[in-house]
């Protein structure tokens, strides 16, 4: 813990004192946060009344990385989102209805019922869908990233993995060929202190980030659930990456504060962690630095929390009139016809507008402008 | 399937006699010229030219960065492919040998087949396969592995068995919008020639090819089989026919149920272990829908369900050899 609590208050890595983010991107960055928190809620309660096949899994407590990381992505970036990390798909436009219609195995979802939970990626929106096995999509990250290096291409390819992945020699694999030809590629290491119930002391010997420099390229550790500062390092990275100057891997060190899934009871997880951990969740700690060092009042943050509410309650009611998946459908599409591009995401950071880049919003209009 | 048989492409501009092991150099070269978004990586693929010599010469009309010597790192070359596919590229990879497939199972199996139909993402990419044995390579260098992925939806496999196959389904491979994979059986590599038309030459996945016109049974191969039932049928002087089935998955239905109702005998050959194969697949395939058309149940020769032994003696004990075949063909003749 001293570890982290000591990255918390580097100077260096506190991104309110430099211009990278406007108003209205703070803004954004808390509403992101809270409509993942919202809308993993919803999940829930929906998975308590029986309306979610399977189990449900979320990202309670970590809501400041998926969203702090994706928010520096321009739209012809590209990503690999994992479970942990539903705020990501909402920065890039993804919309909570047809989140919740995927957990519901409904036609409306994602991948419209052919896969659940968080095995999906909007593949409109830049972004690739997580498979079971971890850190497979560490290794397509490098793929992605070869083809824009390979292009000449000034993009990013951005993943996910948790602490627990590390484990595994896919990860070590795509580290070493991300390293070997400096592939424009940011991995984002989720340390929420348990791979299920497996605690660090039985997953690692040394902290991952340390093995970075081993691959060759920098390793750095924030706190994870500060979004500023998640924000800071992944936008570091990325212009890194954009710069041919290599991968990057950001350490972000927070805590899983529900389980596994949600038939995980954490019996495992001692009270006095949810305690410490409990104080120091990303959007309160959020809300109060906005009230104290950026001038938004609690009218401001209200208002913003309503409409989140309000836009979640909408998309679940949306979800739960989407129809079930018609069975035909369980046969097609195993084999492709053709090849298509992935579509681009949205970027709200007002970097991407300030910049002479279009609104961030569309398709069409952004491939041009980055063309 | 927009391809077209090479005879009737414009842009095959002849033939030319070359190995098989040439003509996937051959059709790899031809698909790289053509379109920059094919390259082709594995280990030792680069200045060395691959364990087998096919990429022989290709650093230096293509660059490195085009014929890309990886790590030793089988998931990695696999998933590297996946990401490079969705965006755009259409890589070709290069398992040192089939056996290596192994360690890079899970990216295969389990990102690149169901890739398509979770997400509707394409991911045009190959898988070359170097496979089977005959030359002591042991347990780990003379694996058939395609049944393992003729069971993964999401795949297509083929296996050419002769040099213009071998260069026109490799083509056809690279152009096709899913993951193939292609196997080049080692022991054809150098004992395999043939007429190959010159330039673009593709042969469509999913159509089998009579090797052999007959009327009282059918021997149906693939690989190393069917020169195998060339060789055999050669000797026999019977009037039998050899289907070559060169795509494994899809199969080509049609032309398999055709020749057993035509011939009412089948012998499905295979160099592949027994069990769950793609003998087994075709055996149940006829048995269904052909029944009533059959003079004898449908037999099979194959590799018996052991791992491949290394001394030659043993090696040759397990792998289906001439005389099994020659065998095999005179027992369901007298059926």
């Amino acid at each position: 813990m001293a570890r982290t609590q000591l990255r918390a208050t580097d100077g260096a890595r506190d991104s309110s004192r430099g211009d990278h983010l406007t108003r209205e991107d703070r803004a954004g960055l808390l509403r992101y946060m809270l409509l993942m928190r919202v809308s993993e809620e919803r999940a829930l309660t929906l998975y308590k009344q029986g309306k979610v096949p399977g189990s449900f899994y979320d990202g309670c407590g970590q809501e400041a990385i998926s969203v702090g990381a994706a928010y520096v992505l321009g739209p012809r970036d590209r990503m690999c989102i994992l479970h942990r990390d539903l705020g990501a798909h909402f920065v890039r436009g993804v919309t909570p209805d047809r989140y919740l219609a995927n957990y519901m195995g409904r036609s409306g979802g994602v991948t419209g019922g052919k896969d659940g939970n968080m095995h999906f990626g909007d593949r409109e929106l830049g972004c690739v869908g997580m498979v079971s096995m971890l850190p497979d999509m560490a290794q397509v990250t490098t793929g992605l990233a070869l083809a824009f290096k390979m292009r000449r291409e000034p993009r990013v390819a951005m993943t996910f993995f948790g602490e627990g992945s590390t484990a595994n020699g896919q990860w070590h694999e795509a580290m070493n060929f991300a390293g070997i030809h400096r592939l424009p590629a940011v991995f984002v290491l989720e340390n929420n202190k348990f791979a299920y119930s497996t605690p660090q002391p039985l997953e690692y010997a040394v902290d991952p980030v340390e093995r970075a420099r081993g691959y060759g390229f920098p390793g750095v550790s924030v706190d994870g659930n500060d979004v500023e500062a998640v924000f800071e390092a992944a936008r570091v990275a990325a212009e890194r990456a954009r710069n041919g100057e290599g991968p990057t891997l950001i350490e972000c060190h927070t805590m899983r504060m529900h389980g596994h899934g949600a038939h995980d009871d954490m019996s495992y997880v001692p009270e006095e962690l949810f305690e410490e951990w409990g104080k120091r969740d990303p959007i309160d700690r959020y809300v109060e630095r906005l009230t104290a060092e950026h001038g938004f009042s609690s009218d401001e943050i209200d208002e913003v929390r309503r409409g989140v509410e309000a836009e979640v309650e909408e998309a679940a009611r949306r979800a739960l009139d989407s129809p079930m998946p018609e069975p035909e459908m369980a046969t097609e599409g195993v084999f492709a016809d053709a090849w298509e591009p992935l579509g681009d995401g949205q970027a709200p950071w007002s970097h991407w507008r300030s910049e002479g880049h279009a609104d961030g919003s569309g398709n069409g209009s952004v491939r041009e402008a980055a063309a | 399937m927009s391809p077209q048989v090479a005879t009737e492409d414009s842009a095959a501009t002849g033939v030319r006699e070359m190995t098989y092991l040439e003509a996937i150099s051959d059709g790899l070269r031809t698909e790289m010229r053509r379109d920059d978004a094919v390259f082709c990586l594995g280990e030792d693929v680069g200045p060395f030219g691959g364990a087998f010599k096919v990429t022989n010469g290709f650093v230096d009309e293509f660059g490195a960065e085009r014929c890309l010597d990886t790590p030793l790192a089988e998931n990695s070359i696999v998933g590297v492919c996946v990401g490079a596919a969705i965006e755009g590229f259409k890589p070709v990879a290069e398992m040192q040998f089939a056996d290596f497939i192994s360690c890079g199972f899970d990216q295969l199996v389990n990102v690149a087949a169901k890739m398509h139909y979770r997400q509707g993402i394409a991911v045009p990419m190959v898988m070359r396969l170097p496979s089977g044995g005959g030359f002591s390579g042991g347990p780990f260098h003379s694996q058939n592995p395609e049944a393992w992925f003729a069971q993964t939806p999401g795949l297509k496999v083929v296996a050419p068995a002769t040099a213009e196959d071998a260069k026109g389904l490799l083509i056809s491979a690279i152009r096709d919008p899913n993951p193939v994979c292609y196997l080049e059986h080692k022991g054809l590599y150098r004992h395999v020639k043939g007429e190959v038309p010159e330039g673009e030459h593709a042969v469509p996945i999913a159509e089998a090819r009579i090797a052999r016109e007959g009327e009282e049974m059918t021997v149906i191969a693939y690989g190393s089989a069917v020169l195998l039932a060339e060789r055999a049928t050669a000797e026999l002087d019977e009037d039998i026919e050899i289907l070559d089935l060169r795509t494994l998955a899809p199969l080509d239905r049609d032309a398999i149920l055709a020749s057993a109702r035509k011939t009412g005998k089948v012998l499905v050959a295979h160099e592949a272990t027994q069990s769950c194969g793609i003998g087994a697949e075709v055996s149940a395939l006829i048995s269904q829908e052909a029944f009533e058309d059959l003079d004898a149940p449908v037999r099979r020769l194959t590799t018996p369900d052991v791992p491949i032994p290394f001394s030659p003696p043993l090696e040759q004990a397990v792998l289906p050899q001439l005389d099994d075949m020659k065998e095999a063909c005179r027992e369901l003749l007298a059926y």
